[in-house]
């Protein structure tokens, strides 16, 4: 596309720009130990990050991404209130689509802040919207904490919320789970059978491997359980659809979301945390009136987004990825947390910058 | 120039082959000490035979350095990314068949579809503190089959042989291997999951879209395909 010495200017114009507005520069290793993002991520990383390895090492992965590397540095000894940018390329293994390139420029804005996380979202965006308005770009913002006290608010299992959560960054998963909570699925195969015993623990003959006999004979219980559990209602799986569906302004979705939480008020907090956050945007000058909102945004391609998630996208290249992308992971720094055994937890907000990308649509507006 | 057809180089494999090839006039054969891999082809002019290890068939396919190959349609899928842009499928052969599958300890009373399976996964990470292992060597075909079901909180555990007994000896919780008649699987204490196998596998005839096709390589394909009735 754009030689690679260009996009670095780029990517150092993008960077300064945050520096000038308060960012402190920092740097990560492009190799990163593979298994702090197989325990993210989960296995599909593989298929997404270039692997290597190395005698001492051990596995690596080629950094496909900052936020990790930079969470864990704050973690590490970073002072608070903190504002981070970085440029440099990320790996990302392109199998199934050939034509993408495997390697490129990121530049990135990251803000920790307990005292004011909603603050922190609307200076993010509006950072962000600032430096890429010479580029006519088209944004669209969602919030996944919606999503999740929609689905903490439920009124069924702790277990079945627990299972739906865990999926909400899976639609189809979610969508079969949820079909079958509320009784619109059949049991998986076999599960009848299962119940209907007397003694299944009976049925399992010698036990080998390393999940104990008390693992099998709690889940058994366990399914017992859920099938005696009454169903979803119907009105709760409404309420839930509705909410997915929502792509309306972000000014009008407000009294839409007023109207849902009357029957579904576990979700009136996120709500008015949506309200205040407009107007944090708007005293940034943000026009909300025309801010596009979607309630599925963010739920397949932003695991550990847990909050505002935004993107912007050149409308008339609908070819190209999204120029930039971020949001809210505070999900994210609570489980980095958990690894290093300590527990702690930082709000986070942040967005990246694709620097080629804004390159080449410069050129466009330029023509 | 000749047009190259890659065959497995040893065993029931290659032997089938030259049977299935054999049967429409188009005779196999190797020359030769038993040692040494030279072959032959009798009955069509322009063809020539190159074997080859069936593992390494998909990879000279993609590379284009053999037009046609003989190979497992769980290989290719396997070892080829994108496999749909680099090779075309003939002809399945009608052996060679096996079932790429997942199986779990038969103890596992509560454990029968990929859902019981993603389930159990998070219930044993949350106890064990690790995500629960499943050995296999066909990483890309399981890791691709347990995304597409949405199924999270396991990995995968490399296992080049007796991956049967890896749960015995602990190293891993669940397999994924071929099977042709789960005898194995049974021996070892353990079950299949129910549903679809996660790929049924046969011994294919395959053309490379990335070899070079001149003119004459061509006309030897269309005469080869018509001797063999394969019609794509």
């Amino acid at each position: 596309m754009t030689d690679k010495a260009r996009v670095r200017s780029e990517a150092t114009r993008l960077l300064r720009f945050f520096e000038d507005h308060g960012a402190s520069v920092v740097e990560a290793d492009i190799l990163q130990p593979a298994e702090t993002l197989l325990d993210l991520y989960g296995e599909d990383i593989r298929a997404r990050a270039f692997v290597t390895h190395d005698p001492d090492f051990g596995e690596a992965m080629l950094r496909p991404d900052f936020t990790v590397p930079v969470v864990q540095m704050h973690m590490a000894g970073g002072a608070e209130p903190a504002r981070y940018a970085y440029m440099g390329e990320v790996f990302r293994a392109q199998a199934e689509t050939a034509h993408r390139s495997s390697e490129y420029f990121q530049v990135g804005y990251e803000v920790f802040d307990r005292a004011a996380p909603i603050e922190a979202d609307a200076e993010v965006f509006a950072l962000l919207l600032d430096v890429l308005a010479p580029l006519n770009l088209r944004a669209a913002t969602g919030d996944m904490g919606l999503l999740l006290a929609a689905v903490r608010g439920l009124r069924t299992t702790d277990r079945r919320k627990a299972a739906l959560l865990r999926h909400i960054w899976r639609p189809r998963r979610f969508r079969a789970l949820l079909d079958r909570f509320a009784g619109r699925a059949p049991l998986p195969e076999g599960r009848e059978a299962l119940l209907n015993m007397a003694d299944p623990m009976a049925a399992g003959g010698t036990h080998i491997g390393l999940r104990a006999r008390a693992e099998i004979a709690e889940r058994v219980e366990a399914l017992r359980e859920d099938a005696a559990a009454n169903p979803i209602s119907a009105q709760e799986v409404d309420l839930l659809d509705d909410l997915f569906g929502l792509r309306e302004t972000t000014e009008n979705v407000l009294s839409h979301l007023r109207d849902i939480a009357v029957d579904m008020p576990a979700i009136a907090q996120a709500v008015d945390r949506l309200e205040i956050r407009a107007e944090a945007l708007a005293r940034r000058g943000v026009d909300v009136a025309t801010l596009d909102f979607e309630g599925s945004y963010g739920r397949t391609s932003m695991e550990y987004y847990d909050g505002f998630v935004f993107g912007f996208y050149a409308e008339n290249r609908p070819d190209l990825p999204p120029v930039a992308t971020g949001g809210r992971y505070d999900a994210l720094t609570r489980v980095l947390g958990n690894q290093n055994g300590e527990g702690r937890e930082i709000p986070a907000v942040g967005g990246v910058i694709r620097p080629e990308l804004t390159l080449h649509l410069m050129g466009e507006v330029m023509r | 120039m000749t047009l190259k057809l890659g065959v497995p180089s040893k065993g029931r494999l290659m032997e089938k082959t030259f049977d299935w090839f054999g049967a429409s006039g188009v005779t196999l054969s190797r020359t030769g000490s038993d040692r040494e891999y030279a072959a032959s082809v009798d009955g069509i002019d322009g063809v020539e035979l190159v074997l080859l290890s069936a593992g390494e068939i998909p990879r000279e396919l993609a590379a284009g350095r053999i037009h046609l190959g003989v190979t497992g349609s769980d290989l290719v899928r396997e070892k080829l990314g994108a496999w749909e842009e680099k090779v075309i499928e003939l002809a399945p052969m009608g052996f060679g068949h096996a079932d790429l599958i997942i199986a779990v300890p038969k103890c596992w009373v509560d454990v029968n579809t990929l859902d019981d399976l993603d389930a159990v996964a998070a219930a044993f990470r949350a106890k064990h503190g690790f995500r629960l292992r499943i050995a296999t060597k066909y990483h890309r075909l399981i890791r691709d089959h347990l995304r597409d079901h949405g199924v999270a909180d396991y990995q995968l555990v490399d296992s080049q042989g007796a991956t049967e007994g890896t749960i015995k000896n602990e190293t891993a919780e669940a397999v994924a291997d071929i099977t042709s008649t789960g005898e194995t699987l049974r021996a070892n204490h353990l079950k299949i999951l129910s549903g679809r196998p996660v790929h049924k596998s046969q011994a294919t005839l395959f053309k490379s879209r990335k070899a070079v096709w001149t003119k004459a390589q061509r006309a030897t394909l269309v005469e080869l395909r018509a001797k063999l009735g394969v019609d794509r």
